[in-house]
């Protein structure tokens, strides 16, 4: 449970997906302009994210992973006819992790289409977006380098999505006060906007090194 | 008058035919350069262009990545583009791309194991990277292959341009290096701001000012 906790903190501030990986970045910087779209899409992100990354640890773990289809022999197939323990997919991982996401984000529309037009006409527009938002993959990528169980890689994936979503609102948010200020021509838009996230990432870097409240 | 004669008949004989450099055709080479640059002005495919920035070695290896990978997947949907069905062209293109990318990784893995252990999960998320689903969705789709493979190769090229010049400014900044050479003498306490995140958005910020002060390009905000 502590481990839980650590892991869901270490995720929101300390990796960042913005701030540390810049994953996700440009429909981070296309979609800030207003609170109210940002807080759209940073919700559709979390809920993406928390969905995809439990998924892909299963993929992982018993797909992809050398000696992850053992379970095949389990199953019944003779050892003779195929032993599984030796398959080795990490060639086929980024194609069988896109497909998840992919696959999930377009089930997802379509469910959210036919059930709740509201939460569609506030959320639908951006599922299509996030098929290709880096945070998305680039979570799934950094799985096979943390030896998470299945709760933990949910919790990583929700940590991730909450620190996505927390990113972008306080950027719409400067960047709403930002318009009232005399900023010079050529830096206006998306000059300032970089200085602006590139300030943003220095205040979390202080978080670096923030001993975590539970455990190690 | 013989050499006339053979222009006026090779016209002749493929009328809708144009030159394989045309200047419509150089044109796709040469905006996305600057003045259209898929970095800085279309705002696709940052996240790279900050996280792989560091040293110039790794981002030029990216760059040759991203540029193969846009090329191909580019030529690949434009030859296809009749036939993917218009719903889930989204999933073909991001297939194509995959084992586009899968391709470059062994490859790295192969032949650069310590540039590719230094791009980590950035040369998986090429297949993420929005500049390539930007030109396959606005141009492969609706073009045909060769001027495809062109728009590839400028976007390419105007996308490693933005990368070297700010992996430029880091290294040099950030290590007192160039390609690993000490330029800046052995004295210099390299600035590790430049290595963060942060130095990459100041970097990318303060390029994106003096070029558009220089070329008068102004967004509304």
């Amino acid at each position: 449970m502590e481990n839980l906790l650590n892991i869901g903190i270490r995720s929101i501030f300390v990796d960042n997906m913005i701030f540390a990986y810049f994953l996700g970045m440009c429909s981070y910087l296309a979609v800030s302009k207003k609170i109210s779209t940002a807080v759209g899409l940073g919700m559709a992100v979390t809920f993406v994210l928390f969905m995809t990354v439990p998924l892909n640890w299963l993929a992982y773990n018993y797909i992809i992973k050398e000696g992850a289809l053992t379970w095949l022999n389990g199953l019944g197939v003779p050892k003779e006819f195929a032993d599984f323990s030796k398959v080795d997919l990490e060639v086929l991982k980024f194609i069988i992790f896109i497909a998840v996401v992919a696959a999930f984000v377009q089930l997802t529309e379509m469910a959210v289409e036919k059930f709740s037009p509201a939460l569609y006409t506030a959320l639908g527009i951006f599922l299509p977006l996030i098929a290709v938002n880096c945070s998305i993959l680039g979570a799934a990528l950094f799985l096979p380098g943390k030896e998470f169980n299945f709760a933990e890689s949910a919790v990583y994936g929700l940590g991730s999505g909450i620190g996505w979503f927390l990113a972008v609102v306080a950027l719409a948010a400067i960047r709403e006060k930002l318009s009232y200020s005399d900023v010079p021509k050529p830096l206006r838009g998306l000059g300032i906007t970089f200085i602006t996230v590139g300030l943003m990432a220095f205040a979390f870097l202080s978080f670096i090194g923030v001993k975590l409240p539970f455990g190690n | 008058m013989s050499t006339e004669a053979v222009v006026n008949e090779e016209v002749a004989a493929k009328p809708a035919s144009e030159p394989l450099f045309s200047k419509k055709n150089r044109k796709l080479i040469s905006n996305p350069l600057d003045g259209d640059n898929p970095i800085t002005v279309q705002i696709l495919g940052i996240c790279s262009a900050l996280a792989v920035t560091v040293k110039l070695v790794p981002t030029i290896m990216m760059c040759v990545s991203v540029l193969f990978v846009l090329i191909f997947s580019n030529l690949s949907i434009s030859m296809l583009r009749k036939v993917i069905p218009s719903r889930i062209r989204i999933i073909v293109q991001l297939l194509i791309v995959a084992s586009l990318v899968a391709i470059v990784d062994q490859v790295l893995q192969a032949y650069a194991y310590d540039v590719s252990k230094q791009l980590s999960v950035f040369v998986g998320l090429i297949i993420t990277n929005c500049i390539i689903m930007g030109r396959l969705e606005a141009f492969a789709l609706a073009n045909k292959p060769w001027p495809s493979v062109l728009d590839a190769v400028g976007n390419g090229l105007g996308y490693s341009v933005i990368l070297i010049s700010v992996a430029f400014f880091r290294e040099l900044l950030g290590s007192g290096s160039l390609f690993g050479f000490k330029v800046l003498g052995e004295n210099y306490t390299g600035n590790g701001v430049m290595m963060s995140p942060v130095g990459a958005c100041i970097v990318l910020g303060l390029l994106i000012w003096a070029q558009r002060a220089r070329n008068g390009y102004r967004e509304e905000a």
